[in-house]
């Protein structure tokens, strides 16, 4: 049976988002060019798009865009006449295996984009672009320069790969420490963009692959952090939003938690401080921990929160942290010191920074100053562009109003 | 107070997208208006043919004169508008942020004049 046109389209689109990384890799890794690999699969994209209205989506759609890829990348080359190909299309891998080769490529193509001849600043980006799929606008607008020049920068680096010879192989141990700090980075970062606001596809191709980095580094304890910490957030994900509205960590049903996964990253947290190396990955990690043991304890331990945070704050400096650390320390020790501290924050944005105005409104609301914890509350639902945050942020708003009538 | 997002774009930067690319680029701005409903700022919004089929018409000196074309030739054209209910310009500015032309050109913001006179 045909489908509708429009789902093929989803699906397609489905397939796009969670393979796009797997594909890129295994089509590059020949040849080491990704962008003719990026041009050969987007070709298929398209058409996957002509055909499946007619035929159908096939069993395995991710072989057949690769068998696809593969077929203009050989045609591609034959018009090129710089290279003569000696070999037809391979056997086709099961995609859908765990076991499959695909994960193997990807992470060799992660350590290609991260190997010290490519300039450290373009590292992250070029991960984020080439092995989990997102546009160059996206990457853009995270790392505040225009879309034009990231494009730019990241179609130098791919050329670099190519003409430069990078081996697409995953590196020695001894070459791990130097590389894993931009692989981590690009797999948080992903997880991160696509949780915010994505369908879930990119933040779990993400969990996947920290935790074939676990796997592959089992003694780099930042490397165990990191998959601890995106293991923790994914456990939560079906009590995050209720009724369309955001359920903060600390109010969150945690029934709804995955205890499988908490107690596999709180296993995965205590083998990594053994190494006794406290990093950023592991403090976040040791902050979710905190969050989830209420599950045991019925109550958030603020105190030990509190300590978390000055330690992130003082390794890995972020507005994010840094707002984050007085709403903590606004429940450990009060609205007033709470208040305090986020006046005393000088980043950049911080008049305009969202959370920072919803932690202002609830410090006032703790200590009774409702008109301006209206003011600042009104502040924070202006600024607010995510629905379900919206929603909890006038959630809160009325209960003020109630309380200060 | 509301403020109107003119959407100015390069059409060459759009001359390589095909049907799919359109239809895609329609859901996206679709997600757009949606958030702006749901969020309850939403006033208007028009998407606009190119300029090179615009027509222009004034009574300045006097006489009617119409022609056929854009008041002005330049590289970088509107295409649509967003007018928005927000507080004040950082509130439009993090809307503006969200808006998809972003991604493809410049959003100029400008707050109405009509409380003003």
């Amino acid at each position: 049976m045909t489908e509708h046109p429009d789902q093929s389209a989803a699906r397609a689109q489905d397939v796009a988002r969670a393979a796009y990384g797997k594909l890129i890799a295994m089509l590059a890794a020949r040849s080491g060019d990704i962008a003719a690999a990026e041009d050969a699969l987007a070709d298929a994209f398209v058409a996957a798009l002509t055909k499946w209205p007619d035929t159908g989506v096939p069993d395995n759609p991710e072989a057949w865009l690769l068998t696809v890829a593969k077929n203009r990348r050989i045609d591609a080359v034959r018009k090129d006449q710089r290279l003569v190909i000696t070999d037809e299309v391979p056997d086709m891998p099961d995609l859908r295996t765990d076991t499959d080769p695909a994960a193997d490529a990807r992470l060799k193509l992660l350590f290609v984009c991260a190997h010290p001849a490519i300039d450290p600043a373009i590292r992250t980006p070029l991960m984020l672009q080439t092995v989990l799929g997102l546009e160059a606008e996206e990457i853009a607008s995270a790392y505040l320069v225009s879309p034009k020049a990231m494009a730019q920068r990241l179609v130098r680096a791919k050329r670099k790969i190519r003409d430069a010879g990078i081996p697409f192989t995953i590196p020695d141990t001894s070459e791990f420490p130097d590389r894993m700090e931009a692989v981590t980075e690009a797999v948080y970062g992903a997880f991160a963009v696509d949780w915010l606001s994505g369908a879930g596809d990119l933040s779990h191709e993400a969990f996947f692959l920290s935790t074939i980095l676990a796997g592959l580094a089992p003694d780099n304890p930042e490397v165990l952090g990191l998959n601890a910490l995106i293991g923790f957030i994914e456990a939560r994900r079906d009590a995050r939003v209720s009724d369309g509205t955001l359920v903060p960590v600390p109010e969150q049903d945690v029934t709804l938690w995955d205890t499988h996964l908490i107690d596999r990253s709180m296993s995965l947290l205590a083998r990594a401080s053994q190494a006794g190396l406290p990093g950023r990955f592991q403090i976040e990690a040791a902050i979710q921990s905190v969050h989830c043991a209420r599950r045991a304890t019925g109550q958030t331990d603020w105190r030990a929160l509190s300590k978390l945070f000055a330690g992130l704050v003082a390794v890995y400096p972020t507005i994010g942290s840094a707002v984050s650390q007085a709403a903590v320390v606004a429940e450990d020790a009060g609205p007033a010191q709470g208040l305090a501290m986020l006046e005393k924050t000088s980043f950049t944005g911080i008049e305009t920074y969202q959370p920072a105005w919803a932690v202002r409104a609830h410090c006032f609301a703790q200590m009774s100053r409702w008109a301006e914890a209206a003011e600042a509350y009104d502040k924070a639902i202006s600024l607010c562009t995510d629905i379900p945050s919206r929603r909890w942020l006038e959630t809160k708003q009325r209960d003020l109003r109630k309380k200060s009538s | 107070m509301r403020y109107t997002f003119l959407l100015y774009s390069n059409p060459a930067d759009f001359a390589h997208m095909g049907p799919e690319d359109w239809a895609k680029e329609k859901e996206v701005y679709g997600a757009y208006i949606g958030a702006l409903q749901e969020a309850g700022v939403f006033v208007d919004t028009d998407w606009l043919h190119p300029a090179d089929t615009a027509t222009t018409i004034t009574l300045k000196d006097g006489e009617k004169r119409i022609q056929d074309g854009p008041f002005a030739e330049t590289q970088e054209t509107l295409g649509g508008f967003f007018t928005i209910d927000v507080p004040d310009l950082d509130a439009a500015l993090a809307w503006a942020e969200k808006c998809p032309a972003a991604k493809h050109g410049k959003i100029e913001i400008r707050a109405s004049a009509m409380d003003s006179v």
